[in-house]
């Protein structure tokens, strides 16, 4: 068997896999509530076509350090693996309509082998499968043979497109809400695309993404080419109108959605904390949310008349400062006795103190203070802004902004390069002056502002605590935030938090697998890209350097050399 | 090191002060419970019962965290839900084996049965982790594995809870495992017994695994030195495997054998006992296979012994809801005090 032909087989049946995979897990059932095109194609029976297509990309692209394939042999390739994967499916179709396994995987029902098979019936299904995958895999293996240019606006318009369908809700809300009826008619219909709007949005964005591809350098070189005072003008309008539509996004996008962004805003600040601690100084906490419950429930105790104690109801902006009090308390709390920790044992040790935090906070011995299991109900809300999605939105907005230009002057301070040589590495940076446990604490402490100040806007957006709402799921929505859109940079932050947060408020159906999703991008970016999607240039090139010189260990000084194959040294 | 004086600085102060204050709590919250005697001492001496049937589930567990650390000198945060796959596997094997009713007519060997499936899945589970999630990453940056690994902890998490639905699932009951065994003064259920017995069974194999056998060699080897061991021709890829495959074994011997305990399954329940599985590890000593084993039975203890004995004193009502706190500052506790843990080597720090 040719290297070729395995690596397509093998393709296929990891495609197969993927498949079985998001058949069962119930991604399958759940989407083919949602059409892609009204009434002909549904997003259920799109995923499959979508994994088709992956497959058959990756076995029609070159091997490593190889020349291009020729076109026969990629789209061969692809095919193979697209009917492999296809074939998988098939079985699969077939087996859960044979046998009972529901009560085994709930998600295994007749209703899964009918989506699969188009609704067709087992025998047309099944090679409407296996024909269709090897359609699909040449298809993708295509993507080799067009000019880059071409290949990248065609993917990129497939990928917006689909998102632009599922975006339904949202995008349509948008559109009703500033009365563009028309346009809302024309481009969705029961959940979806239309037809004429589906090839509109696939048109539209290709031509896009094709001109920035072809015409994108040399806009790129003007920009460059501006004298540095009309540059930091433009820079400034950038910036001012970025401020302006922010400040009318709320009367925009209508009551709903002013709440999905009130509630990424706070995971902005949630991750912008985080980044202080993880991005710069290099300190890996998995207990952030016990930052982000001091902050609530202290706005609690202080503010609500419905806590037990502390009587003299402070009003919300009172309780503020307390809250940074509050703050600087725990960040010292976590940060002291994990100062001499390193790595993987901070992060284990600070995920205890997250689960701590939440237990105490939770317990019956606790209650007179906290709430117990009730929690602590009616804070009050922010006046002179009520606790209405469209109002509150201002003041998570104004700390945003001010905790976004706090972290960026920290960055390129003193403060920042400690961190950063700190980061590096921590023994060297000790050894060249760097109050090393002065700076770590000072990265909890600011950390722990941020966090709960988050806390005290999630408490006075819902106006209730519960020690439920403050799980290690909290610290790893930050963490995964800040890892997609790119450690130690802000802007990253905010794309993180609109990806993993935002999308998954609005599409109800995402709801459910947020955090297999999550599971996922951590893996794959990590495995492929474990600067982010915005990283800072730094980062870029620290991850990308050789990577036989990490021995930031103390526990092993060893770390990182094992390729694990024999060395022979002369 | 000869001549090393102790640093007294602010930290060490604080942390000292912090450590010798919770341990005096503790210590003050047990002498009065002690004095006020509301807890008979039967009771106590169930609940130390209880505390190490658990503590064994938690030894096992332990021993993959210590084994993964020994060799790659990373926390496969993903070990819990290698816990959970095998836990559920045991649910479904059990299930499967009840219907048939092949629990009534021959138990002990459904019993072996189920064991046997819920330690291969935990096996290619935790295979298929490291082949996919670890070894690709070998050498990165410390925090880019240890991310992964969270990816791949919450990846197999909600798999699973795809995969079998998302409420807690009632475990068929073993009826041979019922009554209780009275050794003199002792007594314990049968279910304690059997899982006492077998979590010792399966660390006696593991230890003689370690020190008697070939493979167990190489992994010693590779353990203390990669480079060389590679150049002794061992092959250290086919050894962090097979390492991961033990740590699988039995973290699905320990699913199972959770399950008896607490009699039901649920796609969260790797979570708590993975974390606590890893205190037990690094109290023991990460690493070290003994000190896993013992970290894991004190663990257990102090964890159903703890409530009562250091808050019951104070008046803390249901202190039972503490016992998480508990676990976790024993945790931080250590690593104040012994980062290397209780039988860890001491340069290690």
């Amino acid at each position: 068997m040719s290297p070729m032909v395995r690596r397509a087989l093998t393709l296929g049946l990891f495609g197969g896999i993927a498949g079985i995979h998001v058949s069962l897990v119930g991604i399958v059932n759940t989407f083919q509530t949602r059409d892609l095109i009204a009434d002909i194609v549904t997003i259920g029976s799109v995923i499959p076509m979508l994994i088709a297509i992956m497959v058959g990309w990756l076995a029609g692209r070159a091997p490593r350090h190889a020349a291009e394939l020729a076109a026969p042999t990629a789209l061969g390739a692809g095919a193979v693996a697209g009917a492999v994967t296809g074939t998988i499916l098939a079985l699969l179709a077939i087996l859960v309509d044979s046998v009972s396994l529901t009560w085994i995987l709930v998600n295994a029902r007749p209703q899964l082998a009918t989506i699969l098979q188009f609704e067709q019936g087992p025998v047309v299904g099944s090679v409407l499968l296996i024909a269709g995958g090897a359609a699909l895999g040449a298809a993708g293996a295509v993507l080799h043979i067009l000019p880059g240019a071409i290949a990248r606006s065609i993917a990129m318009a497939g990928i917006i497109t689909i998102i632009v369908a599922l975006m339904e809700p949202f995008i349509g809300a948008v559109l009703r809400n500033v009365e563009l009826r028309a346009i809302e008619g024309f481009l969705y219909d029961s959940g979806g695309l239309t037809l004429p709007g589906f090839i509109l949005v696939f048109a539209l964005i290709g031509a896009g993404v094709y001109g920035w591809a072809t015409r994108g350098d040399r806009a790129r070189a003007r920009v460059e080419a501006m004298p540095p005072d009309r540059r930091r003008a433009a820079k400034i309008a950038v910036y001012l109108a970025t401020i302006g539509i922010l400040l009318i996004l709320p009367q925009i996008v209508g009551q709903r959605l002013s709440e999905v962004i009130g509630t990424v805003g706070i995971y902005v600040l949630l991750g912008l904390g985080l980044n202080i601690v993880v991005g710069f100084a290099g300190l890996l906490d998995l207990g952030y949310v016990a930052f982000f419950a001091v902050g609530a429930y202290t706005t609690a105790i202080l503010t609500s008349p419905a806590s037990p104690v502390f009587t003299p109801e402070l009003p919300f902006w009172g309780a503020l400062p307390f809250v940074i009090l509050a703050a600087a308390l725990i960040g010292l709390a976590v940060g002291a006795p994990v100062l001499r920790l390193r790595g993987d044992y901070l992060a284990i040790v600070t995920l205890g103190f997250g689960e701590i935090a939440r237990e105490i906070f939770k317990s019956a011995w606790a209650q007179p203070v906290t709430g117990g299991a009730q929690g602590i109900l009616s804070i009050p809300e922010p006046i002179p802004f009520s606790r209405d999605p469209q109002s509150i939105y201002y003041p998570i907005l104004f700390f945003c902004i001010l905790a976004a230009i706090a972290a960026t002057t920290l960055a390129s301070s003193r403060v920042g390069r400690a961190w950063n040589a700190m980061r590096e590495d921590e023994s060297v940076a000790e050894a060249t002056g760097v109050n090393t446990i002065k700076y770590k604490l000072l990265a909890f402490g600011l950390g722990a502002a941020f966090g709960c100040l988050g806390g005290a806007f999630f408490g006075a957006k819902i106006g209730v605590v519960f020690p439920d709402s403050f799980n290690i799921l909290v610290s790893i929505n930050a963490l995964a935030l800040i890892i997609l859109g790119g450690m130690g940079n802000i802007a990253g932050v905010v794309l993180g938090a609109f990806v993993l947060v935002g999308l998954p408020e609005l599409l109800r159906e995402f709801a459910e697998y947020r955090l297999l999703i999550y599971g996922v991008v951590l893996v794959v970016m990590m495995l492929l890209r474990p600067e982010g999607l915005l990283p800072s240039r730094s980062r870029r090139a620290e991850l990308h350097e050789v990577k036989d010189e990490d021995d930031d260990d103390m526990y092993a000084d060893e770390v990182g050399e094992e390729t694990g194959r024999p060395v022979v040294t002369a | 090191m000869p001549g090393r004086r102790i640093r007294l600085n602010f930290v060490n102060l604080f942390l000292w002060l912090l450590g010798g204050g919770l341990l005096a709590f503790a210590a003050y919250g047990s002498f009065l419970t002690l004095i006020e005697g509301r807890i008979q001492p039967n009771q106590w001496q169930n609940l130390i019962v209880a505390g190490v049937a658990l503590g064994s589930v938690y030894a096992l567990i332990a021993l993959g965290y210590t084994l993964v650390y020994g060799i790659l000198f990373m926390i496969n945060f993903a070990h819990g839900e290698v816990f959970m796959w095998g836990a559920f596997t045991a649910f479904f094997a059990a299930t499967a084996l009840n219907d048939a009713g092949m629990m009534a007519s021959n138990p002990v060997l459904a019993f072996f049965l189920v064991l046997a499936t819920s330690m291969l899945v935990s096996m290619v589970v935790a295979i298929m982790l490291e082949r996919i999630a670890y070894r690709p990453l070998r050498g990165a940056p410390r925090l880019v594995p240890l991310i992964t690994a969270i990816g791949a902890s919450l990846f197999l998490q909600y798999t699973a809870r795809g995969f079998y639905g998302s409420g807690v699932r009632a475990y068929p009951d073993y009826t041979i495992f019922d009554g209780t065994i009275s050794l003199g003064f002792l007594s314990l259920s049968v279910k304690q017994a059997v899982v006492i017995l077998a979590a010792v069974g399966l660390m006696v194999g593991l230890y003689l695994f370690i020190n008697r056998t070939r493979t167990g060699r190489a992994m010693r080897a590779v353990s203390e030195d990669k480079d060389v061991a590679a150049m002794m021709g061992i092959n250290v890829d086919r050894i962090i495997v097979t390492t991961f495959a033990i740590g699988g074994l039995l973290a699905g011997a320990a699913g199972i054998l959770y399950t008896l305990i607490f009699n039901q399954v649920l796609f969260f329940m790797g979570f708590l006992p993975g974390i606590k599985a890893f205190t037990a590890a690094v109290l023991g000593g990460i690493g070290n296979v003994i000190g896993a084993a013992l970290g894991g039975l004190i663990l257990g203890v102090v964890e159903q012994l703890g409530p009562n004995l250091f808050l019951s004193g104070y008046g803390v009502p249901s202190p039972n809801q503490l016992k998480d706190v508990i676990a976790f500052s024993v945790l931080v506790l250590v690593l104040i005090f012994r980062p290397s843990g209780l039988l860890g080597r001491k340069e290690n720090t």
